[in-house]
């Protein structure tokens, strides 16, 4: 009955507090050296993506942008989807690292490296497509803000150039956060390995020691960048927003349109972590640290923010509706009934109806359904960027421009080869670093033993009347 | 609060006592904070640890740092410059035709100055960071590995005369172990 009684605690919990530190430490280091067989073929099978894509990209190079079957008025079908879907992608990771972190929420911490990671390599990903879609890609610096022979600047009052100062911006700066927030752990490895990996280590941890002069350093850093990422965060996806609400056409110019992006970024990013927690947990036999718990508070964050997406969905549809607009009605109605109109309803039941299969507790806690969830709530997410590009360019306002256009192998080869370079860079990179933060689930485990043994006490206190014990030596670790 | 005033003695040796516990750790220093060590200070002495203890300013008093003013001064900078950058480059267009537009455009420079002051306030606080925590330099003093396990240490410059005192009072808050190099 004890065991039953246990065990029952032990599930409500987001981490076992009496976890030692040395137990964590040698927990994550396994895990950079010995993952299971599945990663190996997930790493395989991106790779093999990744390669897909290298040859749509030879191909497209050598026979031209026609054969991505890319014409007049879809200049930019899923490649900009595609774009838009990944930097919505990279929003997670400053959801977990940085407002979490602003409002105290501990269980983020074994899992926040991996979804600042996911901001990264999301990032990486997505600055491939402008480059892609320029054809002759060794053109890519156009898109940069430098003087050309002819002493021309970008044009700064287009919105596209703003992307290229934000997303670098952001890029940059989640690079660093994530860099900044490794580096005592990297100190742990320095510690612990030996060889390239040693090597490797030493130099990124930048001479880390420990010191109270650098902790308190290393504090103020975080808490500085995390507060200036987030309104960072915000921007980039408001403008990646007004790449399509500064344009003129109709379905695009709405003024909705900036905090629906940023919702349906938080959004597909939630989504994304849920699916790499689950293939994480199993690959690193991470079952301490990626608790049930810390994941059932992973859905219900997504389902809030699935909520929220949904009502500036529909708060959109209404604009348009009682705006008037005919063109705008008429690409509305086309997305609803129209030749799109399956992935229309795709994604309004995979993004509105199958979140609130969250709700079930049943769901929350079966890691294989969360598993599938999750991959058609990013499903669904994926449909709706290309609901926003592709409908309105088959619909403007000319009708001699009228043109329903289904993209080409080149292009979803493209845009499945990118799923492979992201999975490749992101297991890669698990496998090189700590993907579970070490220090912050030692003070995540610290905290939370203090925190006991207070309640404890203050219980005994109050039903005895007499004091309990002076508190015991809280160190979780140590010999 | 004010002390015996302090001799100033050569420093002879670097002492590091490894401690299972903050709460060992804290009893030395509230020992050394009580003057119950002879020519030993607070703010001599350095503390490692694994994780930052979240009440460390309550017993090594408030130490500086300087990290806010850097953010500050970085996104001070980046929006100033960046506004200029955009305006001089946007000079540049007076030979071309403008169509009746604004030659400088106050609403998309705020836009991109705006993330050229969140960039330049990110490097400005990695900047701080590197120089605050000395960081990037030759490692100095004793340092043990258990420190990034479970360990907490705390490091001390002492004189000859002082070091034997120290190492009782480790002693007597259970050290683990001892550690000490020579500076001279």
């Amino acid at each position: 009955m004890s065991d039953t009684k246990h065990l029952t605690i032990e599930q409500t919990k987001d981490i076992d507090e009496n976890i030692a530190w040395a137990k964590i430490n040698t927990d994550v280091l396994r895990s950079m050296q010995n993952p299971r067989k599945g990663y190996w073929v997930a790493l395989a099978f991106s790779m093999c993506l990744f390669g897909v894509m290298i040859f749509a990209e030879v191909w497209q190079y050598n026979y031209g942008m026609g054969d991505a079957l890319l014409n007049t008025s879809h200049m930019w079908d899923l490649y900009i989807s595609t774009f838009v879907f990944w930097i919505g992608m990279s929003h997670s990771g400053t959801l977990l690292s940085a407002i979490l972190h602003l409002v105290h929420a501990d269980w983020r911490k074994p899992i926040y490296r991996f979804a600042e990671a996911m901001t990264t390599f999301s990032l990486m990903t997505a600055g491939l497509f402008p480059v892609i879609h320029l054809g002759r890609v060794w053109n890519f610096y156009w898109v940069m803000p430098y003087m050309s022979d002819r002493g021309i600047w970008p044009n700064f009052r287009s919105p596209l150039i703003w992307d290229a100062f934000a997303i670098t911006a952001y890029l940059t700066s989640s690079v660093l956060f994530l860099y900044i927030g490794m580096i005592p752990d990297l100190a742990i490895c320095r510690d612990n390995t030996t060889g390239w990996r040693k090597t490797l280590y030493t130099f990124l941890s930048l001479g880390w020691r420990g010191d109270d002069a650098q902790w308190r350093h290393f504090r103020f850093t975080y808490l500085m960048i995390a507060c200036l990422l987030i309104p960072l965060a915000v921007s980039v996806h408001s403008i990646v927003a007004m790449d399509f609400a500064m344009a003129i056409m109709p379905g695009w110019h709405v003024t909705t349109f900036p905090p629906y992006f940023v919702a349906g970024a938080l959004y597909s990013g939630c989504a994304a972590i849920m699916t790499l927690f689950v293939l994480l947990r199993y690959f690193f036999r991470f079952e301490e640290y990626m608790t049930m718990p810390i994941m059932d508070k992973v859905c219900k964050l997504t389902f809030v923010i699935a909520m929220v997406w949904t009502y500036l969905n529909l708060i959109e549809f209404a604009s348009v509706w009682y705006g008037h607009d005919i063109p705008s009605k008429e690409v509305l109605m086309a997305k609803a009934f129209g030749p799109y109109s399956i992935f229309f309803w795709g994604m309004m039941v995979f993004g509105s109806v199958l979140p609130f299969t969250l709700l079930i507790r049943a769901v929350r806690h079966n890691m294989f359904a969360i598993f599938f969830v999750s991959i058609f709530l990013n499903v669904g997410m994926f449909l709706e960027r290309w609901m926003i590009v592709t409908p309105t360019l088959s619909l403007g306002y000319h009708p001699q421009a009228f043109n329903v256009m289904w993209p080409g192998w080149v292009e979803w080869a493209m845009v499945g080869g990118s799923f492979g370079w992201f999975g490749m860079l992101f297991l890669m990179f698990v496998k090189i670093f700590p993907c579970v933060s070490m220090y912050e689930v030692k003070e995540m485990v610290y905290h939370r033993k203090r925190t006991t043994y207070a309640d404890v006490d203050e219980m005994m206190e109050l039903h005895s009347g007499v004091p309990g014990p002076e508190p015991k030596p809280q160190q979780t670790g140590g010999s | 609060m004010s002390g015996p005033a302090k001799k100033i003695v050569k420093k002879t040796k670097r002492v590091l006592g490894l401690f299972g516990d903050f709460d060992q750790a804290f009893e030395v220093i509230a020992d050394i904070r009580h003057y119950k060590v002879p020519g030993i200070t607070v703010d001599d002495i350095t503390l490692k640890s694994p994780i930052e203890h979240p009440e460390i300013e309550d017993v090594l008093g408030e130490r500086k740092c300087n990290i806010p003013k850097f953010t500050f001064a970085g996104g001070l900078f980046g929006f100033i410059f960046g506004f200029l950058f955009l305006a001089s480059a946007q000079a540049n267009f007076l030979a071309q035709p403008q169509g009746g537009k604004p030659v400088i455009t106050v609403p998309s420079n705020i836009v991109l100055a705006y993330e050229m002051m969140i960039i330049f306030g990110v490097l400005a606080t990695l900047t701080g960071f590197i120089l605050g925590a000395k960081l990037m330099r030759k490692p100095k003093g004793l340092y043990d590995t258990a420190i990034s396990l479970d360990q907490i240490g705390i490091v001390i410059e002492v004189s000859d005369e002082e070091f034997q005192p120290l190492k009782d009072t480790f002693k007597k808050h259970k050290v683990i172990e001892v550690l000490e190099e020579s500076l001279t």
